[in-house]
């Protein structure tokens, strides 16, 4: 079945993943909007769904809500529930609506729900039938978000895939980095590989429609997400080649990133070199500076956004911290591997959830740092471990050399402030 | 279908949450998709939460739909009983599973579980999150207390109040010492921190108090039915009503109606020569139904405030704010759309907003001070010090936090008259409190978000400032105007001037336009 030998034995990759079942703390694939949008400066978020999913979106949104976001949420009422007919009339209206009210969006995406899905509202059709009603102006796509299919960053995939299948062919070589990163850290990557002579660089997603890139026989992608399994599956259908490589959080990170990308477009090695030489320099001092409190520390993962494999890889090898238990909501080996092969075997590595008995397992191993989602840290937190709220890594521009010393500080924040508190006298 | 970007009220299982929250000893079995656990992240983040909510979710999976999801729900449901052994047992449907028709109830009501289990039916889309904590606490009630023996002491219930409610902790201590000072005890107090055995003792009170009609409403009523206990009518939010409070707590009880004031201070600080600038202020009142009543009294009676416009976003209490309208002489909103909200706060143009987080918001853009008087509420509305709205003690807080943005106006106003002043120019903003205090140089620095939000209609070119010339004499009075009238003053010079044929605005333009509106 497997192939041991062009696996090296002892590291992570070959740990037997414990698959749980269970209650999971997670959030639906919504939540991707909250950064999509934002990145997408065009398009629009439509989510066909109910008033649970508006009240999802402007819980985890939080003040950002009152910005007039390009999102909002269409709430199936009765009537809608009643017949399908309906449904797609109240939509078209809905739609024509919108749009004449932000002349600005060039895209729309109709985002399915759980209560989309489950009364099979056929959104993909609705979606066929509203681009021609507005083309050439907007296009319209669809995808689902729902809890039922999508864990919180699973959303962003999701959203990706639907726009592989309208890219338009090409037959350049030319690179694609796929992920929606904040424009600095995305300014950055470019910025590294351009200096390596690397080029055309194009980006999924592009930051306006016009911008979207072409795809096809001699496209070479990377990821900048653990998470983009679907989309890179989508890319490779249509003849893009996929450069597999540890994911850039860190020095090591982010030159082994770029190491292979490099490879791939046979760069030299005093080219890599000149290139990266000063910007690895400042990252390893600003590592060194942030993980002084982290150092011989351990650190328990449970699942949320995907980005748990390369961020305890990050951890343990270059914060010198020791991993117990690593949890994903979802292992897609196809990517996370590189990043797996780097962790000597030893921590747990778990897929999927039961809360309870997971946090029997917290309990039990008592870790120095718990990354964990919000509905857990304060409980946590309040039973004397020290959490780190893990949806910041997701919002928080992390990625590539200059922000290394900033991850590492996300993760010593809480380590560190647990050190500084004297509150022992008060309680 | 509507499209909705903000909501005041989360739907109804989030109100059966903050119930089953509230409470201790009780747990609440939710069959409903991976992702709706994100509502444990509002009682953990902004009420700041040290514990779980008592909620176990089914979080079923598209996998799951065309097989066994009943079954999901009765294995979830016999574990989370093995698991927390809670005294009682919730169980019901979000939206989701609404739709896939498992029946909750009837599932548990098949399962060999030793302590009550009781069923909600809530629709998710009909209903809200108020309508969902109101029937939560009601089938509670239902299922859980019996009429029993009066306790031989005069007791009462106080009944509302529960997780993630505006000021709910510190209400509750508040009207305890109402009571307290009048010789009554307390029997129970539900949702909050009881346990559903306290649920059974109920009726050995002789009346309740009925402090959030929201939340409570429904259970008051069943409550007088069964056990024949009256309910109080009156909140005591502000000094007249907490005054009447008191008075009729003390006839329901048959006791002295005594009341330690040493403690109040409100009306004094407003009677005082300083808060004379207060009379007048026009204020614009939005949120819950329960607190824009009281605080509508308060502006009127207690503050000296004029009120120019009221409404709330929960339609089971349309009635009694059309009549409050009414009373008031002003048009009454009844809607959850915040874009009605802005738009009638726009044409009230008022100098003040009490409101939800959402007026808020609303207030910052419009640059109108705002103070917040009802949920929803952000985390910093879940204060660690003590700040009831109910009571004595609430009348103190409620003058404060009132006051506390038009201080910031007031001085705003100041910076505008001596604008030519070289400390005070536009961006010095107010000395204190930065963040709540509108910017009105925030609109200049990024237009573009003003304009798409202010205009969603760009028609009625001829009042905008495009096709206006402001001369330059015109425009420098213009900016000496108080910053929350100025809006106004521009939109109605700019109309006089086009009702006129005139293409540009000159100094005598602004002041025939204004002596025009002056009525
Ligand atoms: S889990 Fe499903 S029902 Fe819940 S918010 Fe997400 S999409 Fe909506
Ligand atoms: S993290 Fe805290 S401050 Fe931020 S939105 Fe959530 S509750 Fe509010």
């Amino acid at each position: 079945m497997n192939t041991p030998k062009s696996i090296p034995s002892g590291t992570c990759r070959d740990t037997p993943v414990l698959k749980e079942r269970g209650q999971r703390e997670v959030f639906c694939g919504l939540t991707g909007i909250i950064w999509l949008h934002r990145k997408m400066q065009d398009a629009f978020f439509l989510v066909i769904g109910s008033r649970t999913c508006a009240h999802l979106l402007q819980s985890a949104a939080g003040v950002m809500i009152f910005a007039e976001p390009r999102f909002g949420t269409a709430i199936l009422e009765e009537t809608d529930l009643a017949g399908m007919a309906d449904a797609h009339e109240e939509l078209d209206r809905e739609v024509e609506r919108l749009l004449s009210r932000r002349p600005d969006i060039k895209q729309l995406f109709l985002v399915g729900s759980c209560p989309s899905e489950v009364i099979k509202l056929d959104l993909a059709r609705a979606a066929e039938r509203l681009t021609q009603v507005h083309a050439p102006h907007v296009r319209v796509l669809n995808y689902s978000g729902s809890g039922i299919e999508t864990t919180f960053t699973q959303g962003e995939d999701a959203c990706l895939t639907s726009m592989v299948p309208v890219l338009p062919t090409t037959d350049q070589k030319e690179l694609m980095l796929v992920g929606a990163l904040p424009d600095v850290v995305e300014d950055q990557a470019v910025s590294l590989l351009s200096q390596m002579g690397i080029g055309p660089i194009r980006v999924l997603p592009a930051p306006r429609t016009a911008e979207t890139p072409g795809v096809g026989p001699n496209t070479v992608f990377a990821c900048l997400q653990p998470f983009l399994g679907d989309t890179a599956a989508a890319l490779t259908r249509r003849g893009a080649h996929h450069i597999q490589a540890p994911f850039p959080f860190g020095e090591e990170g982010t030159t082994l990133w770029l190491r292979a990308i490099a490879d791939e477009f046979g760069v030299d090695d005093d080219t890599f070199d000149r290139v990266t030489a000063a910007p690895r320099a400042r990252a390893r001092k600003a590592i060194a500076n942030a993980s002084e409190h982290l150092n011989g520390k351990s650190v328990f993962f449970m699942p949320d956004s995907q980005l748990e494999i390369p961020l305890a890889r990050f951890l343990t090898r270059e914060c010198g911290m020791e991993a117990i238990e690593i949890g994903q909501p979802f292992i897609h080996k196809g990517l996370v591997g590189p990043d797996l092969d780097l962790m000597p075997a030893g921590p747990t590595i778990s897929e999927g959830q039961d809360v309870d008995k997971q946090l029997d397992r917290v309990r039990a191993a008592q870790p120095d740092l718990t990354v964990c989602g919000l509905g857990l840290a304060n409980p946590l937190e309040a039973e004397g471990l020290t959490t780190k709220w893990a949806i910041e890594l997701v919002f928080t521009p992390v990625h590539f050399y200059e922000q290394a010393g900033d991850l590492a500080g996300l993760f010593s924040r809480p380590v560190r402030r647990r050190a500084v508190l004297k509150l022992e006298a008060a309680e | 279908m509507k499209l909705t970007v903000w909501t005041y009220e989360g739907p109804p299982h989030v109100g059966a949450m903050r119930v089953a929250t509230a409470m201790k000893g009780l747990h609440y079995v939710l069959h409903a998709p991976q992702g709706d656990t994100y509502a444990d992240l509002l009682f953990t983040m902004i009420e700041r939460r040290d514990h779980r909510p008592p909620v176990t979710y089914t979080t079923f999976e598209g996998r799951d739909l065309g097989e066994d999801t009943a079954g999901i729900f009765k294995v979830t449901c016999q574990e989370a009983y093995d698991r927390f052994k809670p005294q009682a047992i919730i169980v019901g449907a979000s939206c989701t599973a609404e739709l896939i028709q498992d029946d909750p109830g009837g599932l548990a009501e098949t399962m060999q579980i030793p302590v009550p289990v009781i069923p909600l039916e809530l629709p998710s889309y009909q209903r809200k999150e108020n309508f969902g904590s109101d029937e939560t606490f009601y089938q509670i009630v239902k299922s859980l207390a019996r009429p029993m023996d009066r306790t031989p002491e005069v007791t009462v219930n106080i009944i509302g109040p529960l997780a993630l409610g505006f000021r709910h902790r510190d209400d509750i201590e508040e009207v305890k010492g109402l009571l307290y000072e009048m010789g009554i005890g307390v029997n129970v107090v539900a949702p909050f921190d009881a346990t559903p055995e306290d649920i059974t003792r109920l009726g050995a009170a002789h009346a309740n108090v009925l402090m959030y009609p929201e939340h409570a409403e429904s259970a008051a009523r069943h409550l007088e039915r069964i056990c024949g206990q009256p309910y109080t009518k009156t909140i005591p939010i502000g000094v007249a009503a907490t005054h009447e409070f008191v008075a009729e707590v003390a006839q329901l009880c048959g006791v002295e109606p005594r009341k330690d004031l040493s403690r109040l201070r409100q009306p004094w600080w407003s009677k005082s020569v300083d808060s004379t600038y207060l009379t007048g202020k026009r204020v614009f009142l939005f949120g819950d139904a329960t607190h824009v009543k009281a605080a509508a009294r308060i502006a009127r009676d207690e503050m000296g405030f004029e009120v120019v416009g009221l409404g709330c976003y929960n339609r089971e209490f349309a009635r009694s704010i059309r009549e409050l309208a009414r009373e008031f002489d002003v048009p009454a909103l009844i809607t959850d759309d915040y874009l009605e909200v802005e738009k009638a706060i726009e044409d009230a143009s008022p100098e003040m907003i009490l409101g939800t987080q959402m007026e808020r918001h609303i207030g910052k853009r419009l640059g109108i001070p705002c103070a917040v008087i009802s949920a929803p509420v952000h985390v910093q509305d879940f204060p660690a010090r003590y700040s009831p709205q109910m009571g004595w003690e609430g009348a103190n807080v409620i003058f404060d936090t009132w006051i506390h943005p038009l201080v910031m106006g007031l001085e705003e106003h100041l910076l505008s008259m001596f604008r030519e002043d070289f400390e005070f120019h536009d961006e010095a903003g107010p000395s204190h409190h930065g963040g709540h205090s509108p910017k009105p140089s925030e609109a200049a620095r990024t237009p573009d978000k003003v304009e798409e939000r202010a205009d969603p209609a760009p028609e009625a070119p001829q009042t905008g400032s495009d096709v206006m010339v402001w001369l330059s004499e015109a425009e420098k009075e213009l900016k000496k105007i108080p910053f929350f009238v100025r809006g106004k003053a521009r939109r109605n010079t700019e109309k006089f001037a086009a009702d006129q044929g005139l293409q540009e605005i000159s100094l005598d333009t602004l002041y025939e336009a204004k002596a025009h509106y002056a009525r």
